[in-house]
């Protein structure tokens, strides 16, 4: 594998593990997080959606 | 690459998010409602006396409302970008994604996100008996990832090793076993609890499907572009 392959290999596994971090992060905010806030505005959807609300 | 995983995710997210939220109004949501008037006393139900099942419910509140399409389209961005960089990954491997094996991709996300830890936890009508909301978090979480390492195995793994590692992942959370309250206490009549069950796992269902033909279909179409 040349350099420029490598460094380019690298970079797609970055993105993949940046993108499915970011929708991790995302999907943890919105529906684990239990500040009283978030939790009273996401809580139809949370239980709509499965996840364990109360 | 990170910005076409993220534009294929953020259009099929957004798209399967607002399918969720609408179907959620019309089908989930009246039973959420309905439940609540029992949380909350309104109602009160043991079995022995006859409540109407048809009572009249809250209508349409611009602010709640509003906030579940928002975090309905949220939810499903984020699952729109796990999926796609788990396509992306395929992809990078050789496997070719397109709309038709994106619904598989979809269906696959919804077993792994709603059905499994469902079998065990299913959805909760507010007002139902719980316990400890940490562990069934970590338990949820856990189910999530053996069941996804489980599903991977078995539609990229190779022979009966990799197939008998993943009946394990799939099993081990059920067998393990999910958190449950040790008495029954909750108001909510079994009916509405079941109803509410059921049609959050039919839009789940739906939502993964659509959210997995777009992802797809956008990533498809994105590698045409290029080509």
């Amino acid at each position: 594998m040349t350099a420029l392959a490598q460094t380019a290999a690298k970079s797609t596994i970055l993105s993949i593990v940046a993108a499915m971090g970011l929708g991790i992060g995302i999907v943890t905010i919105a529906g684990h997080v239990q500040a009283a806030t978030l939790h009273d505005a996401a809580h139809d959807v949370r239980h709509a959606t499965g996840f364990p609300c109360h | 690459m990170f910005q076409k995983i993220l534009t294929s995710a953020l259009f099929a997210g957004f798209c399967a998010g607002l399918l969720a939220a609408a179907l959620q109004f019309v089908f989930v949501q009246p039973v959420l409602l309905h439940a609540e008037l029992y949380e909350g006393g309104d109602l009160v139900h043991f079995g022995g006396e006859a409540v109407s099942a048809t009572p009249e419910l809250p209508g349409f509140n611009p602010m709640r409302d509003g906030l579940s399409l928002l975090f309905s389209a949220l939810i499903y961005v984020g699952y729109g970008l796990i999926l796609v960089g788990a396509m992306a990954l395929a992809a990078e491997r050789g496997v070719t994604i397109t709309a038709r094996s994106g619904l598989i991709w979809g269906l696959a996300g919804f077993i792994v996100v709603h059905f499994a830890p469902a079998a065990s936890l299913p959805p909760e009508v507010p007002g139902v008996a719980y316990t400890d909301l940490t562990l069934r978090q970590i338990w949820w979480w856990g189910t999530v990832i053996a069941t996804a390492a489980g599903l991977g195995l078995i539609a990229f793994g190779r022979g009966w090793g990799a197939w008998g590692a993943a009946v394990i992942l799939l099993l081990a959370p059920h067998v393990i076993g999910a958190p449950h309250p040790e008495s029954f206490t909750g108001p909510v009549p079994p009916e509405l609890a079941s109803l509410f069950a059921s049609r959050a796992l039919a839009v789940g269902m739906a939502a993964w499907a659509m959210l997995g033909l777009f992802a797809g279909h956008f990533w498809a179409s994105d590698d045409n572009a290029q080509a």
